[in-house]
């Protein structure tokens, strides 16, 4: 490409080529990745709301428990910028509970009369922030009692789902990535010491790999988790599912890191430290796992998905997370029958979040993938 | 040829033994058994069973015994007599309720796979033959849109979108009327009414990832001197890519087989829980929780059984397809 550049353009393109020549190998990768412009996106994306899962006490306006009892199933606020055509900047209008005089059917409607500027740092419900310090500032809110502001409406107890959405980030995102840690940790081991030693110890990984996969996935993780007691404590609860769900996820990472093993076994670097006497220990993690991080980095981010996938499908069925532990899947189960999704068809927001997550990691996965591929363009 | 598939067989048999053994375990896992939860659930309705009573059971039932003795018993009567056992939660044989439901779901099933193919195939090959084309991009979109959206949620989805717009309420397999009524024309049209939404949930969810397969595999053949020399044998454009590389393109497919149909099963579970079909998922689900363990195991043994004959399938189908594997 750079050969057929016009005469003046010649030292910046030769400026450009040694630049690519010093790069080291993280430059490059991370200049591929740039060109994605999808998995740009998406890691944008991530990074989001991965912050706000993190500050969800601060991001939430409401406490996500509590209960409003004249506000059950509210539809979400619209924002509005004129009032009476007249700009005001962002407000929302109050909400009036009428009665239908002939079903006797609760419905909302938007109090035209009162307007109420939404706030910025606004000073609300108290919370504890992981318990390391107390404060009572939300990122937006508004200034009235009597009033709320529901961007995605609320669920049949009255409670925010917005606020109830950014708390259940929290518990399935980080879900998604311990169970991936989990993963990651046997996935490795297993698949280091079967592509290195090879022989009869990788044929017996090989099959135990191959029989974990025989088994219908969802039946089986059913099977685990409904062994666990209701009584436990939710927190431990939580990590155990996270160990189900990364029992069975781990074969997907160890059949990379194998054949991984297996093209670079026989390199030359290998051998020469082998020759000079390094251990196996020192041989596999000193040489070869850092020649393949970046495709570990990439299988682990295609691997996340499953398991958000996997904890809110467990959770919807009553398997995985119970109530009081808000996550995406716990949301769902509001969401289950037909009744009140033709209700409230917001209560389905949850689903969006998960759609866009798993998204996300998706396209961030496969472009990891390819930037890391030397063979690449 | 046959000395792959007897060895093929002969392995199956060890694998299934495991998982027997290990659909076994995992039911006797949770802490208390049936008597519990069935105590629990008197409880519930404001009944009572003495401990007496209780420990009675279970020596009826045999509980006490160590695992491996009720393993034994468990699995000699299915091998020896068909006989699967008693579900304590029905009061009836486990052999008399999960034939018809795993006959509907091996339909629903098996179905949903074909329709996976007749989608993601031609798909595929369009992809690939058109790359970067406008459809390309609107199936690549669809493709990793069914690989994001849970089948559950598809479900719910479709359930909404077709009883708010289209005034239908599909739910379940038949209409309440047709329920128990004998077969006839009427049944099989409201059969139909209904069955579309559990073959589109699972076909879109499987017809994601393989159209992306397919088109894969069809990119690295095309690209093949072969291909080159077929065409300029003069051969017509459908006549070289049908008959070469999409054969070898399919390859993956065969050897996916086995998988797709554990994959089928998983989400079967949790659509016909949301779209509450007479599948095995429910009563699975509902076995589980109540511990009802010779149901639960039954279940997934035979779901397990199902899927390792799958994979054998899909092994003996590769090697007849593909003679490289046949030889290695």
């Amino acid at each position: 490409m750079t050969d057929q550049t016009l005469p003046a353009a010649a030292p910046q393109s030769a400026a450009r080529q040694e630049d690519l020549y010093t790069a080291k190998p993280w430059q490059l990768v991370w200049r591929r990745f740039t060109k994605h412009t999808l998995a740009v996106i998406s890691l944008w994306f991530l990074g989001i709301i991965i912050v706000a899962a993190i500050f969800a006490d601060m991001v939430a306006p409401y406490d996500p428990f509590e209960v409003q009892r004249l506000r059950t199933l509210a539809p979400p606020t619209g924002i509005h910028l004129f009032h009476e055509g007249q700009f005001v900047g962002p407000f929302v209008y109050g909400l009036k509970r009428e009665r239908d005089p002939e079903t006797a059917r609760v419905h909302f409607e938007d109090d035209l009369e009162k307007v109420l500027p939404i706030q910025l740092f606004y000073a609300g419900d108290d919370y504890n922030f992981f318990g390391l310090f107390k404060s009572n500032i939300h990122l937006f809110g508004i200034d009235d009692r009597r009033n709320q502001i529901n961007l995605i409406g609320t669920d049949d107890l009255g409670r925010d789902v917005f606020s109830r959405l950014m708390h259940g980030a929290r518990v399935s995102l980080s879900a998604g990535l311990v169970g991936v840690a989990f993963a990651f940790v046997l996935g490795l081991t297993l698949g280091s010491i079967s592509g290195y030693f090879g022989g009869w110890i990788d044929s017996s990984i090989q099959r135990l790999m191959e029989f974990i996969r025989s088994i219908p996935t969802i039946p089986l993780w059913m099977g685990l988790a409904a062994a666990l007691p209701i009584a436990w404590d939710p927190l431990f609860v939580y990590v155990l599912i996270t160990l189900i769900l990364a029992l069975i996820g781990w074969t997907h990472l160890a059949r990379v890191v194998r054949g991984q093993f297996f093209a670079i076994r026989n390199e030359d670097y290998v051998l020469a430290a082998r020759l000079a006497g390094a251990s196996e220990y020192r041989i596999i993690t000193k040489h070869m796992l850092p020649s393949m991080t970046s495709y570990i980095i990439a299988a682990l981010t295609l691997a996340v998905p499953d398991m958000i996938l996997g904890e809110t499908a467990l959770s919807f069925l009553g398997l995985g997370l119970r109530p009081p532990v808000v996550s995406w899947g716990v949301l769902l189960q509001d969401a289950q029958n037909l009744r009140s999704i033709s209700m409230a068809p917001w209560l389905l927001a949850p689903g969006a979040a998960v759609v866009l997550t798993v998204l996300a990691f998706n396209f961030l996965g496969d472009g990891l993938r390819d930037a890391a591929d030397p063979y690449g363009q | 040829m046959i000395a792959f598939i007897l060895r093929r067989a002969l392995l199956a048999i060890p694998t299934l033994i495991f998982i027997s053994f290990i659909a076994f375990v995992i039911i006797q896992l949770p802490p208390g058994d049936y008597i519990t939860a069935y105590a629990a659930e008197l409880r519930h309705q404001g009944e009572y069973i003495t401990e007496a009573q209780e420990a009675a059971m279970r020596a009826q039932y045999g509980l006490n015994d160590p695992l491996v003795v009720q393993y034994w018993r468990w699995i000699s009567n299915i091998v020896l007599h068909g006989d699967f056992g008693y579900s304590l939660q029905w009061n009836a044989p486990v052999s008399s309720l999960i034939w018809d439901r795993l006959a509907i779901t091996l339909a629903i099933s098996t179905l949903s796979l074909v329709f996976t193919w007749i989608i993601a195939i031609p798909v595929g090959v369009y992809s690939a033959t058109r790359q970067y084309s406008v459809l390309d991009y609107v199936f690549t979109v669809f493709g990793f849109l069914g690989k994001g959206i849970p089948d559950f949620l598809l479900a719910l989805i479709l359930l909404w979108i077709s009883f708010v717009y289209l005034n239908l309420n599909v739910g379940g397999l038949f209409s309440p009327q047709f329920q128990s009524a004998p077969w006839s024309v009427a049944k099989v049209i409201d059969l139909l009414q209904h069955i579309w939404i559990p073959l589109v949930v699972l076909a879109t969810g499987g017809a994601a990832g393989l159209i992306r397969v397919m088109r894969a595999n069809m990119l690295d053949e095309l690209g093949k001197p072969y291909v080159e020399t077929a065409y300029a044998q003069g051969l017509s454009e459908s006549r070289v890519v049908w008959s070469y590389p999409v054969r070898v393109a399919l390859n993956p497919f065969i050897s996916t087989v086995g998988w797709a149909l554990p994959a089928l099963f998983s989400g079967d579970i949790i659509t016909a829980v949301v779209l509450n079909l007479p599948t095995t998922g429910p009563l699975l689900l509902q076995a589980l929780k109540m511990q009802d363990m010779y149901l639960a195991g039954s279940f997934i043994l035979v779901l397990s059984v199902f899927t390792v004959i799958g994979t054998l399938i899909s092994d003996i189908l590769l090697a007849w397809f593909d003679p490289r594997i046949r030889y290695a």
